[in-house]
């Protein structure tokens, strides 16, 4: 009997260790691969280690890194949001178009942040309330809003030179561009609502297991709205982020976002068939995108061989994720 | 099949010898030198509280994992499977209790699968392959066609077409993990019939179960694990329900059920006219405070769907639920719960348990905006509610961190039962809240609906399990094909007896009891 109850404690404190390491894991995440990646490119090129370049990577990340931050809501509960690209598109010449409307350039951020709201809130009650797989309602969307974004550029670009909220694209805190500055507090918000409250809980059991949340009593349809919605509102900051940033705007803009974001949220951990993951890991994989885009250009690597190189990096880097964390699962 | 010339009862060596093999995961050590001997042309019963190392066993033999020690020789010759086809292509089939089958494919598709016949190198060979599984279909006395898709089959069907699978790939050694959890007592009736016939054709048979009389019936040996240790074996001769309890749990239970019948209270909940059309007809119930109502039938006479329009989980057509003599506005579970109504599903792991989340977060799932200022979490309120619980519950878990999809069954229904008893709901429907439970966790689960009835609580309790129902219930209602057919205990004055129940649940008394009404 003795001896059964210290084998019985010792599992028990095996399992606590397992338990340590994987929290341990889970936290640090992809942090040494992009340790890895950024201590080559500072031996590979004198460049990359300056702190303008820093701040320049940190800078070019910041789009993809709150488009990625509201991906990882929607990946959490299991859907995909194929249209944050386009979605970032139109929201930014709905930005540029209404600054230039006089008397009513105020209104340029609140209008564009609503209209990427109300595309995600309507896909989330789509998926919610009509039960269609989240890949075919943002493919839908992907398509219907990048046309929606040419018609309100009116086929060509608009400009407003003096746009009132320049300051977003271009000022500083300090040496800390107001860029980085919003993707960073974009994070951290994120974090807090996952991870701090109900509402976060919440979606990591829908993305868990839909059918237990719904059946212990989790308003399953308004988690599903409030992740799509996230990844809208997030959409339309980012579009007003691009806008102020170029002064401008094109139905164009923003094409193939959607897929590194996709990239920055899988390179982070995030489980694809939802529930697991974190939103600073996703600020890690966004960060180890833009270091690779940044230093492959330091090194004069031709822009197709960084495309070949980025895809097998995402590959390897799961892989290698994969590995390390088999055993662990469970 | 050749073995079955060779390898009578009365067979020299065993088919199949497991010798001190240990494995350990990360921290926990699950397997301490096993033992085990299977002999062919026997049933050999394979038994063990969950969590006793019986799936992780079957894993190995199945090439699923590998032993970090130990030997595992198969006629006479010690194999190292890597990986589950070199097990599967060596003797070794193994029936799982999710079946694997291939719903979209044909019968033959799926016995054929990975290994398709070719007709010149690269077209799969339909006719052929449908013409020798229907052979093998023939043999096992199905019902069914080869070239019929599997979508259609029933539980029992499709695991004919796994055995199918398995005599396919000349499997000496068959591995069945609770077969019959998922079936009716006709179906069990049938696969006896097929297990027998294997069994006389010199196949060796693992049988996995919980169940006791299952085990009487078919088995010829018995093997008990505990905490991943092997306990000992027995003979049929040996076989007693009081020794294989000791063997499993360590020590004696005493009364299974001992239960103070208890006497009926006011009313609580009311159901009337309750209907969705199609699984369930125009059920009225009344639920009494202290009682436990059970609701008994065959599988799929519409137990489940009953409770689940009582919760709000699916469509109803007609019906209202009172509780406390208030009519409640039941369109989805949120309101269920909100009124005072919980429900442990029977499915834990696809309708309950949160496997990828942590013990503790399972536990306080429903308590959330209790410990909560304006949406931000109080964890150390958290904490100390999902502590209080593991304690009360017994619930073994390395921390409140650990994943749930780590813990046995028992212990991931204990936390489903935890989750409820935290909101302290007037109502609880329990839907069989033991399947798949060891018997040291259904002791615990019968004492806790003790403690739940002293507290005032009334208990909806579904379960397959006569015995059970008749141990633990006060009154119990009878369903077949959606109708509640029969009431018996309570006021009734018919004794609650299986006997009881059946004539209720069956249709060969259909007239009986409508005549007596």
């Amino acid at each position: 009997m003795a001896t059964e109850a210290t084998t019985e404690t010792s599992a028990l404190a095996a399992a606590k260790r397992k338990e340590f390491t994987r929290s341990v894991i889970e936290l640090a995440g992809m942090l040494p691969v992009l340790v890895v990646i950024c201590i080559l490119f500072a031996v590979l090129t004198p460049n990359f280690l300056t702190q303008n370049n820093l701040v320049n990577v940190v800078r070019q990340a910041s789009i993809n890194i709150v488009l990625a931050a509201g991906m990882t809501f929607v990946i959490l509960t299991g859907g995909i949001d194929l249209a944050v690209g386009s979605v970032l598109g139109f929201t930014a010449v709905i930005s540029v178009v209404v600054s230039l409307i006089p008397g009513l350039s105020w209104a340029a951020v609140p209008v564009a942040l609503f209209a990427g709201l109300l595309v995600g809130v309507l896909t989330g009650a789509t998926v919610a309330y009509i039960g269609l797989p989240p890949f075919i309602v943002t493919l839908g969307t992907y398509t219907a809003i990048r046309g929606a974004a040419y018609l309100a550029a009116g086929g060509t670009t608009a400009i407003n030179s003096k746009i009132g909220f320049a300051w977003i694209g271009n000022g500083y805190v300090g040496p800390v561009p107001w860029l980085v500055v919003i993707a960073l507090l974009t994070i951290a918000v994120s974090a807090f609502i996952l991870h701090r409250t109900i509402l976060g809980v919440h979606v990591y059991a829908v993305g868990g297991n839909a059918q237990a949340a719904r059946l212990t009593g989790i308003p399953v349809p308004f988690v599903l709205i409030f992740a799509y919605g996230v990844s809208g509102l997030l959409s339309g900051l980012a579009g007003v982020m691009s806008a102020s940033r170029l002064y401008s705007a094109q139905g164009q803009l923003g094409i193939g976002y959607e897929l590194d974001a996709i990239a920055a949220v899988i390179l982070g951990g995030t489980s694809f068939v939802g529930g697991i993951g974190t939103v600073f890991g996703t600020l890690i994989g966004a960060l180890i995108i833009a270091v690779l885009n940044n230093g492959l250009t330091l090194m004069n690597v031709s822009f197709y061989w960084q495309l070949v190189i980025k895809g097998a990096v995402i590959i390897l880097a799961v892989m290698l994720d994969k590995l390390r964390t088999r055993g662990q699962a469970g | 099949m050749s073995t079955s010339t060779k390898a009578g009862q009365s067979s020299a060596r065993p088919i199949l010898e497991v010798r001190q093999i240990c494995k350990s995961f990360p921290g926990v050590r699950v397997l301490k030198s096993v033992n085990l001997s299977i002999w062919p042309g026997e049933v050999h019963a394979f038994m063990g509280e969950n969590g006793a190392g019986k799936s992780t066993l079957m894993k190995i033999l199945a090439g699923a994992y590998y032993p970090d020690s130990g030997e595992i020789i198969l006629d006479g010759k010690t194999v190292h499977f890597r990986t589950p086809h070199e097990a599967r292509l060596a003797g070794i089939g193994i029936i799982y209790q999710e079946l694997t089958v291939a719903p979209n494919l044909t019968v033959s598709g799926n016995v054929f699968l990975g290994s398709e016949l070719k007709r010149f190198g690269f077209m799969t060979d339909t006719a052929e392959m449908d013409r020798k599984t229907q052979e093998v279909l023939n043999r096992l006395g199905a019902r069914f066609k080869a070239t019929q898709r599997a979508a259609h089959l029933a539980v029992a069907e499709q695991q004919q077409v796994e055995i199918a699978r398995a005599l396919f790939y000349k499997s000496r050694v068959l591995v069945m993990d609770e077969p019959t959890a998922a079936l009716s007592d006709r179906e069990t009736d049938r696969l006896f019939e097929v297990v027998r016939q294997l069994r006389s054709e010199g196949m060796a048979i693992i049988y996995i179960s919980h169940r006791m009389a299952e085990v009487y019936e078919l088995a010829d040996r018995l093997s008990v694990l505990r905490d991943g240790e092997y306990v000992g074996e027995l003979k049929r001769p040996e076989f007693s329900a009081d020794k294989v309890i000791e063997m499993m749990v360590g020590r004696r239970l005493e009364d299974f059920y001992e239960h103070a019948k208890h006497s009926a209270g006011r009313v609580v909940l009311e159901v009337k006219n309750m209907s969705d059309g199609d699984r369930v007809k125009n059920a009225n119930f009344q639920l009494r405070q202290g009682e436990v109502l059970g609701l008994a039938g065959l599988v799929g006479a519409g137990r489940t769907e009953l409770a689940r329009l009582i919760f709000g989980a699916d469509k109803r057509k007609s019906g209202e639920v009172y509780l406390d003599g208030k009519k409640l506005r039941i369109n989805q579970p949120q309101d269920a719960i909100r009124a005072g109504i919980g429900y442990v599903p029977e499915d834990r792991k696809l309708q309950g348990v949160f496997l990828q989340m942590s013990s503790g977060e399972n536990i306080t799932m429903n308590i959330l905006g209790q410990c909560a200022t304006s949406g931000v979490l109080d964890f150390k309120k958290l904490t100390d509610r999902a502590n209080a619980e593991v304690k009360a519950m017994r619930v073994r878990t390395a921390s409140l961190k650990q994943r749930a999809g780590g813990l046995s069954g028992g212990n991931q229904q204990k936390l489903l039962l935890a989750r409820w008893l935290e909101i302290n709901p007037r109502v609880l429907i329990l839907d069989e809240p033991t399947r798949g439970v060891d018997v040291g966790a259904k002791a615990e689960i019968y004492a806790l609906i003790q403690q739940l009835l002293e507290k005032g609580m009334a208990v909806l309790f579904i379960s397959s399990e006569l015995p059970e129902i008749v141990g633990v219930c006060d009154r119990v209602l009878v369903m077949r094909e959606g109708e509640i057919t029969g009431e018996v205990g309570g006021e009734t004055g018919i004794e609650i007896t299986q006997q009881n129940i059946m004539k209720f649940a069956t249709d060969v008394t259909r007239s009986a009891s409508t005549n007596g009404n």
